[in-house]
């Protein structure tokens, strides 16, 4: 039975349909790579597995539960089982990377301190941020902060484990790194991993298998293999890098032509 | 025509909306509200109400106290100017004692929180907002308001009524040391006419003002911050119109608090 299982959701913004009847089902233990360029509706997609947002219709089932339209405090319970890693990190400036990795157990277990601080100890080795516990966000790196971030999603012990564009902003060794800690996270705790990203080494790298995004829908979902062969002419200008209309400027290049010829000085 | 009357329409419902929005938010927090109490609440909660009231009531002493001597001496000043004239100087008294418990000094507190501690709300929860940290509260099963609102509406309501009552003192004082040099009138005998002109229901209906001030500051500052959109300039957006938002709402209903103890009261 399939833990996440996404059924005809359609996503309405402003009258325009951001997403539009996505069927998807995520197995237990697998790493989906959620794929697609900007406004591809990768991001939203996401939104709605974590409930942050409700559907027009449809339905979003996490370990049976629809989360769209469950109560808060069955979201609540459902959220539990899933640690999530923000693009940004999201970690709560006013607190140490320990006490933002404490707070989850503090709160939701009846765990004593000490193997509260075990188990943050243990969740910092795993990321490598062991001697950096004492530090506040602000102090870290980019690529530490992602790590950072890993170690609170891991705080719970989550059977689903979120990373939303775990190498954007990284330089490609950091980027690397992260793919090589995912893996090893999988590896170590089984878990179902989702990823959402736009980086095509990395989805390739991590992914059991790809769901690829175009404006809202679906283009293909399958193993690295299939995507990789794919015919799908709008799959393939995705994965050979091939700017919207070929052999003509994009939209981009056609604008900075205007702009060298001073055609825009009035902007 | 059909677009001023689209525009009102718009406007109406925007209204309408922040309204319901503000209705919503506080039902949730008082439902949430428990959880901040001590002893029976939560003492991560509890914790953060006692860090607020510092930031709200504490280090707002100094400020409220001093804007209340000033008022206190303008207001003496110019009371005295005006009944001087009709030999009248001991109503100075009844003006400064009576003007502040009921009127200026819950005003007065409110516009010095309003600008220090709602503009700090909708900072706090806009930039949490921008970075995440809002949506990473929820996917780590809290629920925002309990985590960052509840505390913060706790501590001002034990806070504001606290700084309205210093606000009265000093005002009263100030007002004194008016009278001492106009009129060579001992503090004592000073303190003895306020006593005889105040009324226990002045005190109370002050105290009951200063509590609908502190939830108007701390909604709209808290909503603001809940309604941000978008990057750094929208926290700075947020910040601006919480303040004016607060300021005009608890004008609004110090007049209508003001005209309901008028019409029940002997005032």
């Amino acid at each position: 039975m399939a833990i996440i299982s996404i059924r005809e959701l359609i996503v309405v913004y402003d009258g325009r349909r951001v997403l539009d009847r996505l069927n998807l089902e995520i197995e237990p233990g697998e790493t989906m790579v959620l794929l697609g360029g900007s406004g591809s509706g990768k991001s939203t997609l996401l939104r709605q597995i974590l409930g942050l947002e409700r559907a027009h219709s449809g339905g979003v089932f996490v370990k049976g539960t629809d989360i769209t339209r469950c109560s808060q405090a069955e979201l609540r319970l459902v959220r539990r089982s899933i640690g999530v890693a923000f693009q940004s990190g999201a970690l709560f400036n006013s607190l140490s990377l320990k006490d933002n990795i404490a707070l989850a157990l503090r709160e939701h277990t009846a765990l004593a301190p000490s193997i509260i601080d075990l188990m943050v100890w243990m969740d910092l080795a795993a990321v490598g941020l062991a001697e950096f516990g004492h530090l506040h966000p602000q102090e870290l790196s980019g690529g530490m902060k992602k790590r950072a971030a890993v170690a609170r999603a891991l705080a719970l012990d989550p059977e689903i484990l979120v990373f939303d564009e775990p190498s954007a902003g990284l330089d490609p060794i950091v980027a690397a790194e992260m793919d090589e800690l995912i893996l090893l996270l999988k590896k170590a705790f089984q878990m179902t991993v989702i990823v959402v990203t736009h980086e095509l080494s990395s989805a390739f790298r991590i992914a059991d298998r790809i769901a690829m995004l175009h404006n809202g829908t679906f283009l293909a979902v399958g193993t690295r293999d299939e995507i990789k062969n794919s015919q799908h002419p709008r799959i393939r200008q995705f994965l050979d890098r091939v700017p919207d209309k070929m052999g003509e400027p994009s939209e981009v290049a056609a604008s900075f032509e205007k702009y060298l010829r001073g055609e825009e000085a009035n902007l | 025509m059909a677009t001023l009357t689209e525009s009102v329409g718009r406007k109406t419902l925007t209204y309408l909306d922040y309204l319901g929005g503000l209705s919503t938010q506080l039902w949730a927090a008082l439902r949430a509200m428990g959880a901040s109490l001590p002893i029976v609440g939560n003492r991560y909660r509890w914790k953060a109400s006692v860090d607020q009231m510092l930031q709200i009531g504490v280090s707002a002493l100094p400020m409220v106290g001093l804007m209340a001597m000033c008022t206190g001496f303008i207001l003496a000043m110019q009371g005295a100017s005006e009944l001087r004239r009709l030999g009248a100087m001991h109503y100075v008294i009844d003006l400064v004692a009576v003007g502040f418990t009921r009127e200026m000094g819950p005003l007065l507190t409110a516009i010095a929180v309003s600008g220090r501690s709602g503009s700090a709300f909708a900072a706090e929860i806009g930039t949490m907002n921008v970075t995440e940290e809002i949506d990473a509260l929820r996917v780590m099963a809290f629920e925002p308001v309990e985590f960052v609102l509840a505390p913060k509406y706790l501590a001002a309501l034990v806070m504001v009524p606290c700084l309205t009552v210093a606000s009265n003192v000093c005002g009263i004082l100030a007002g004194g040391l008016f009278m001492f040099f106009a009129t060579h009138l001992g503090l004592g005998l000073y303190l003895h006419y306020v006593l005889t002109s105040i009324q226990l229901r002045d005190v109370i209906s002050g105290l009951i003002k200063s509590l609908a001030f502190a939830t108007i500051i701390v909604h709209v500052g808290c909503l603001e911050g809940f309604r941000v959109r978008g990057g750094p300039d929208a926290v700075g957006r947020s910040t601006t119109t919480a303040v004016v938002k607060s300021t005009f709402l608890v004008i609004v209903a110090d007049v209508l608090f003001t005209a309901i103890f008028y019409f029940t009261g002997k005032h």
